[in-house]
């Protein structure tokens, strides 16, 4: 019951999220890159429900727009990290000995340096902008979702009915695509709804840092860099932007959970 | 006339959520210094019983009726403080599983002392004499050493009089011991429960002994309480409900026990099946700081012959290598030296396939050997992938038919975790048996399921094999369940084979010493009615 009432909370949200990314595509109240100095800064009023920023733009229309630069940036993002990380986890686990130590070392060694740092490194290198975004944040997360995988798939592969599938005559890799992976899906949901909040977080750090999607182009991350100077005067600027990141971020948790418990057969009829 | 140091009136527990009854009714009382068996299978409310008694029910479990009282102080009215001072120190309680009930993290004399230190005044000395006196008195070989070295250096027979050993310092006047000797091998598990007798008679404690093998209550046991979901069936005297049951489950429970068949040297003669000569399968040493341990001789030079369809069953106790040497016959695990030889053809070297498809294995443990993802219908039409002559209508056919034959019609689009251990155990045979394979390898089929579950597990099982005629390799501890279904059998110790030979000579002429051993220890029901155990040769 409880469960149901999340599921629709979180349902809500991102259904929410998604279509304001997709309406932002065509329609906004107003252009969010128009510059208008004489309305600048002004606070939330009938015209600008979220009022407007240092340079006059209105702050729902800049939301709206970020929406789906936020949203395409951290889904890529994730969908890299997941991708690679289960392949690369999964055939560590699965080969064990050196091809595991190998991997495993190369992978400890990444998930020795803070994501931020590694993303910052890689963007220098590939350029700030959205693709460079995408592919530091995703190289960033492949570590950790490695090691969940390794771990789960090297449990896994000891069960008994990993042993019946050999019995039966399957090969090595039938085994591992029937029987393993879809066992170690649980733990690698959970990591992928939560791993859609950091990156959102780290989208906006990066952009905090001038290295995310580069302006005048909005992205949550920005707009909550660029309200920074303004947080006493027009709390407005920033109070817009984190409360979108903090319900998205509730809104993927919310449904990260009741997915998993819907990909178990054991959970789905509790 | 004094008063029964326990007596259990009318307990009532529910489950919290579902208000489903746990257990109903259930009324018994202990002697000062008697030893009691609650018997009943899964679901039965024994151990919720013995728990709501210590106040230590699980979370989701809730007492809502009744009253216990130990020595006349009604345990349920007591502040949780009360409560503290008599657990470990008035009643004590060994757990199932010797592996989990000790803390891996803190040495064996501190988990003992741990009790002297709560309960009585004694300096670190005394405490440390006393353990080591217990550890002395529950035969561990080094006291000393012992006292200062961690759970996971023993074995689980090791584990398990360690664990009475810190419970009886405390000389309780109850021990609650829940299915304390499930986990061991038949050996480990006579010396345990001889122990606990001896101990108990020492100091005076009443034992509630909760099991499921009727064999241990039989051997053990002055009287008996049965237990089914949740209610009392029966209580009285060992003798009269083993020899004279009164109510039909009682009965049914003493029917299940494995009975000898009549038939038997089912030998089949020309050439053998499978033979296995001088086969050797040893594991890696541990991996030390600096070196690495030798190896591990599991199997060591095992000679072997099945014939088809014959059942040869492998019998020994844990750690014998009877596991390994199933393992190794499928090709699960490499062999180190010897040849096994499968219709004439030597399997070791080549991947011979034909060997791979005409080979099953049933596993022990029917709660990990499905996958969890799958339908049943789906885990038994598996193996007919490898089939690829069946249309996927006759395949679709001889999954139901197999499903049928198993007792499961209809079960096919059910997922393993709505089905009981004994339904997944069927489950497992029927995706064993569904491509009519020529030689299955039984780990321990039946050893973790309820006795009346066994007795019908091993009847589809015999039933199964007289239709479609495999040969079977039965690994098993359970001698009494070895006795009802194999032609032959061979007695292995320390990778060796010790004995061998068709099932009454080694049953009713043992020549081994360890045969004899584990003969001895296995619990048996005279069937004249007088229950005792089988006299030693």
């Amino acid at each position: 019951m409880k469960s149901r009432i999340n599921t629709l909370i979180g349902g809500a949200l991102i259904a929410l999220l998604l279509g304001t990314a997709a309406t932002a595509a065509f329609w906004t109240p107003f252009d969010p890159l128009r510059i208008n100095l004489k309305a600048r800064l002004q606070a939330p009023s009938l015209l600008h429900w979220f009022g407007t920023d240092e340079f006059g733009r209105d702050v729902l229309s800049r939301l709206m727009a970020g929406a789906a630069a936020s949203v395409v940036v951290a889904l890529a993002t994730v969908l890299i990290a997941v991708s690679i990380g289960v392949l690369v986890g999964g055939i560590a686990g699965y080969l064990r000995g050196w091809t595991d130590r190998i991997i495993m070392a190369v992978n400890d060694a990444l998930l020795a340096f803070p994501g931020i740092l590694l993303a910052l490194a890689v963007m220098i290198v590939i350029g700030a902008n959205k693709t460079g975004l995408v592919l530091a944040l995703g190289l960033a997360y492949i570590p950790s979702v490695a090691r969940v995988v390794r771990g789960t798939v090297l449990s896994i592969r000891e069960k008994e009915y990993i042993e019946a599938s050999r019995v039966i005559g399957n090969s090595e890799l039938y085994s591992m695509l029937r029987h393993v992976l879809p066992n170690a899906i649980a733990p690698v949901a959970v990591l992928a709804t939560s791993m859609f909040g950091w990156v959102l977080l780290a989208e906006s750090a990066l952009s905090f840092l001038g290295l995310g999607v580069p302006p005048p182009a909005p992205t949550w991350g920005n707009m909550l860099a660029a309200s920074r100077p303004y947080m006493e005067t027009a709390a407005w600027l920033s109070i817009a932007p984190g409360l979108c990141i903090a319900l998205t971020l509730l809104g993927i948790n919310l449904l990260g959970d009741s997915l998993r418990d819907r990909l178990d057969p054991r959970m789905a009829h509790g | 006339m004094t008063a029964p140091l326990l007596t259990v009136d009318q307990l009532r527990i529910e489950a919290a959520r579902t208000a489903a009854v746990v257990v109903d009714d259930v009324s018994f009382a202990i002697e000062r210094g008697e030893f009691l068996a609650v018997v009943g299978e899964s679901g039965s409310g024994k151990t919720a019983a013995a728990r709501a008694i210590l106040g230590l029910l699980p979370p989701g479990l809730r007492r809502v009726g009744g009253a216990i009282r130990l020595d006349g102080e009604d345990l349920a009215e007591i502040a949780p403080r009360r409560m503290r001072a008599l657990r470990g120190r008035s009643v004590g309680m060994v757990f199932q599983e010797p592996m989990v009930s000790l803390n891996p993290a803190i040495s064996v004399g501190a988990q003992m002392a741990e009790g002297l230190a709560l309960h009585e005044r004694l300096t670190r000395a005394e405490i440390r004499q006393r353990c080591l006196d217990m550890l002395a008195r529950v035969q561990i070989r080094d006291p000393a050493r012992t006292f200062d070295a961690y759970p996971h250096e023993f074995s689980g027979g090791m584990r398990q009089r360690i664990m009475l050993a810190s419970v009886m310092l405390l000389k309780p006047k109850l021990l609650l011991a829940d299915e304390p000797t499930t986990a061991l091998d038949t050996l480990s598990q006579r010396e345990v429960l001889d122990l606990m007798v001896e101990l108990a008679r020492d100091h005076g404690t009443a034992v509630m002994l909760i099991t499921h093998n009727l064999g241990l209550v039989s051997r053990y046991a002055q009287r008996a309480v049965v237990l089914r979901q949740g209610k009392l069936v029966e209580t009285g005297s060992v003798r009269q409900i083993l020899s004279a049951p009164r109510e039909a489950y009682t009965r049914q429970l003493v029917d299940a026990l494995p009975r000898r068949s009549s038939a038997s040297g089912r030998r089949v003669a020309g050439d053998p099946l499978i033979s296995v000569r001088g086969l050797k399968v040893s594991f890696g040493g541990r991996q030390r700081l600096f070196r690495r341990d030798a190896d591990v001789a599991a199997v060591n030079g095992v000679d072997l012959e099945i014939g088809a369809g014959e059942t040869v069953a492998v019998v020994g106790g844990s750690g014998s290598g009877k596991t390994t040497l199933g393992r190794a016959m499928l090709r699960l695990i490499p062999a180190a030296g010897g040849e096994i030889r499968f219709q004439g053809r030597d399997v070791i070297g080549t991947r011979d396939r034909a060997f791979r498809l005409a080979s099953q294995l049933v596993f022990q443990d029917p709660y990990s050997s499905l996958d969890p993802r799958m339908r049943v219908g789906e885990i038994v039409a598996e193996p007919l992938r490898h089939v690829p002559e069946l249309s996927s209508r006759e395949r679709d056919r001889r999954v139901a038919g197999m499903l049928e034959e198993v007792g499961l019609a209809g079960f096919a689009q059910r997922w393993p975790h709505e089905l009981s251990g004994g339904q997944r155990q069927r489950i497992a045979i029927a995706r064993a048996i569904v491509r009519h394979p020529s030689f299955v390898v039984a780990d321990e089929p039946v050893s973790a399921l309820d006795m009346t579950i066994q007795a019908q597990v091993l009847k589809l099982f015999e039933r199964l094999q007289a239709q479609y005629g495999f040969a079977c390799l039965f690994i098993s501890h359970d001698l009494a369940a070895v006795e009802q279904v194999a032609d032959r059998v061979v007695v292995m110790q320390a990778g060796r084979i010790v004995e061998q030979g068709s099932r009454d000579d080694v049953f009713d002429r043992p020549q081994h010493e360890y045969t004899r051993a584990l003969l001895a220890a296995t619990p048996v029901l005279d069937l004249a009615g007088q229950a005792a155990a089988r006299v030693s040769g």
